[in-house]
C-alpha cells in the first residue's frame, strides 16, 4: 500500500524528509507522532502525491510517486491543517462539489453526500450556511464529510481531532473505524497519542525528517 | 466517459463553482462593477468632461477600465484556490489541470462579459458615445475577454504560487496584456467611428491572441500549480 525507501523530499531547499523508510500494509492503521517540524505533514503530503520525492523509492497504492502521482491522488483523502473548503459556498455545496470533483455522477454524489453528512453528524440547519459562518469544529466535520464521499483507499489525517468537541472526536474515531472496516488504510498524525492510541498499536515516531522509531518494525531503525 | 466528455464535465463543474462563489460573495456586483464605473467617471473628470475628447478616447478608457477590473476578478479567482488550501484539494480530486484551467478561465470570462456590457452602457451614458458597428463591438469584446480571462487565470496561478499575488499580479499581467489593450482599443475605435482603422483586422489579431493564450494556459497551468 505504502512503501517508502530512503525517500528524500525538499520544501524549498530544506530537506523536510531526509531518508524515510516506511512500509504500511493494506488495511493497516498507523499513528505518526513527533515534534513540530519533524516532517509528519510532509510525509502525509508525499503519500498523497502532493510532494515530489527528490530521491529514493516511493510507491503508494501500487504507483511510483516520481512518475504517477496523479494516479494516486484520486484514491487518497488528505485532511491537513487547512479545511480545503470554499468559504462563500454552503456546507452542502462544498461537500457536493468535492463529491462531483472526484468523478462521481450526480445521483451517486447526492447519495454519498447525504450518507457522509449524516455520518459526520452535520445537522440539517447548517447545510445551507456558508462555511465562513461555521465554527472550527463544524468546518472540520464538513471537511471530513467532503473526504468521506470519495471512499478513498488511503486516508491521511493530520491532527484530525483538532478543534473538535468530544462528540466530534468520537465521530472521527468512528469514521476511521468505518474506513478500516471497509478495507482502507489509515495514517494518522497526532500530538494526542493517548487519544489515538486506541486506534492502532503501531506508532511511528518521526524526528528530523526520518523515522526515529517504529513499533511495528521491531523498534528503532 | 470519453476524455473530451470528462474534460467538459470537469471544466463546467469548476466554472459553476466559481460563479456560484461569485454569486454568493458578490465581489463583481458590489466591488468590481462600482469600481469600473468610478474609473469611467474619474477619467471624465481628468479630461475635464470635454465631450469630444471623451468620445475620442472612449475606446482606450473603456479597455483600461476593463483591464483594471480584470485584475480584481483574476485576484478573486486565484484567491478562491489559495484560501484554505483548496487548490491542493483540487489537485487531489484527480481533475485534469487543463479542465481546471478552462473552468476557472470560463468563469472569469463570464464576469468580464457582464462587466463589458455594463461599461458599454457607461461610455454611452457618461461619454455620449454611439456604437456604430455593434457586431464589431461585440466580437472584438468577446475575443478580448477570452484573451484576458485565459492570460489572467494563468498569471493568477503563477502569482499565487509565488506567494505574492496581491502586489505581483499587476506587474506580471498588465505588460502581457498590452497587445490586447492595443488591439481592442483599435477595434473599438472603428466600432465607435472614432478613428479610420480596420477594426476587423485588429479583431483577428485579438482572436489569435485569445487562442494562443487559451492553449498555452491549458498546457502551462498544470505545471504552475504543481509543487
Amino acid at each position: 500500500m505504502v512503501e517508502l525507501r530512503d525517500v528524500v523530499a525538499l520544501l524549498g531547499r530544506f530537506p523536510a524528509l531526509a531518508g524515510v523508510d516506511l512500509t504500511v500494509d493494506a488495511g493497516e492503521t498507523v499513528l505518526l507522532q513527533g515534534p513540530n517540524g519533524a516532517g509528519k505533514t510532509t510525509l502525509l503530503r508525499l503519500c498523497a502525491g502532493l510532494v515530489r520525492p527528490e530521491s529514493g523509492s516511493a510507491m503508494v497504492l501500487g504507483h511510483d510517486l516520481t512518475v504517477e502521482r496523479r494516479s494516486v491522488r484520486r484514491r487518497v483523502a488528505l485532511l491537513g491543517h487547512a479545511t480545503g473548503l470554499y468559504e462563500d459556498l454552503t456546507v452542502a455545496d462544498n461537500v457536493r462539489f468535492w463529491a462531483r470533483a472526484s468523478g462521481l455522477g450526480a445521483s451517486e454524489a447526492d447519495d454519498r453526500v447525504a450518507a457522509a453528512l449524516d455520518r459526520l453528524g452535520i445537522e440539517e440547519r447548517v447545510l445551507g450556511l456558508a462555511v465562513s459562518r461555521l465554527s472550527a469544529g463544524q468546518r472540520r466535520r464538513t471537511s471530513l464529510a467532503a473526504l468521506a464521499v470519495r471512499r478513498p483507499d488511503l486516508w491521511l489525517l493530520d491532527e484530525p481531532h483538532a478543534g473538535l468537541d468530544q462528540a466530534g472526536r468520537n465521530l472521527v474515531d468512528g469514521l476511521i473505524g468505518d474506513a478500516v472496516a471497509a478495507g482502507a488504510t489509515v495514517i494518522v498524525a497526532s500530538h494526542e497519542l493517548d487519544r489515538v492510541r486506541s486506534l492502532s498499536p503501531r506508532v511511528v515516531t518521526v524526528a528530523g525528517g526520518t523515522i526515529a522509531r517504529d513499533t511495528g518494525d521491531g523498534g528503532a531503525r | 466517459m470519453s476524455a473530451v466528455g470528462e474534460f467538459l464535465t470537469d471544466a463546467r463543474l469548476v466554472a459553476a463553482k466559481d460563479l456560484r462563489i461569485e454569486a454568493r460573495s458578490r465581489v463583481v456586483t458590489n466591488q468590481i462593477v462600482p469600481f469600473a464605473l468610478l474609473v469611467l467617471v474619474l477619467f471624465g473628470f481628468a479630461l475635464d468632461a470635454d465631450r469630444r475628447t471623451l468620445q475620442l478616447f472612449a475606446p482606450g478608457l473603456f479597455w483600461v477600465a476593463v483591464l483594471l477590473c480584470a485584475l480584481l476578478a483574476v485576484q478573486h479567482s486565484a484567491r478562491m484556490e489559495s484560501a484554505n488550501d483548496a487548490g491542493s484539494w483540487l489537485r487531489l480530486s484527480g481533475m485534469a489541470p487543463p479542465a481546471v484551467f478552462a473552468g476557472k478561465a470560463a468563469a472569469v470570462f463570464v464576469q468580464l462579459v457582464v462587466l463589458q456590457a455594463l461599461l458599454t452602457v457607461g461610455v454611452v451614458v457618461f461619454y455620449d458615445a454611439a456604437v456604430e458597428d455593434p457586431l464589431l463591438w461585440a466580437v472584438a469584446g468577446l475575443a478580448a475577454a477570452v484573451a484576458v480571462a485565459a492570460t489572467g487565470t494563468l498569471y493568477g496561478a503563477l502569482a499565487s504560487g509565488l506567494g505574492a499575488r496581491e502586489t505581483l499580479l499587476p506587474i506580471l499581467l498588465l505588460p502581457v496584456l498590452a497587445p490586447v489593450l492595443i488591439g481592442a482599443t483599435r477595434a473599438y475605435d472603428d466600432a465607435l467611428g472614432a478613428a479610420a482603422v480596420d477594426g476587423w483586422a485588429w479583431t483577428g489579431l485579438l482572436a489569435v491572441f485569445a487562442v494562443v493564450a487559451a492553449v498555452a494556459g491549458s498546457l502551462a497551468h498544470g505545471v504552475l500549480v504543481e509543487d
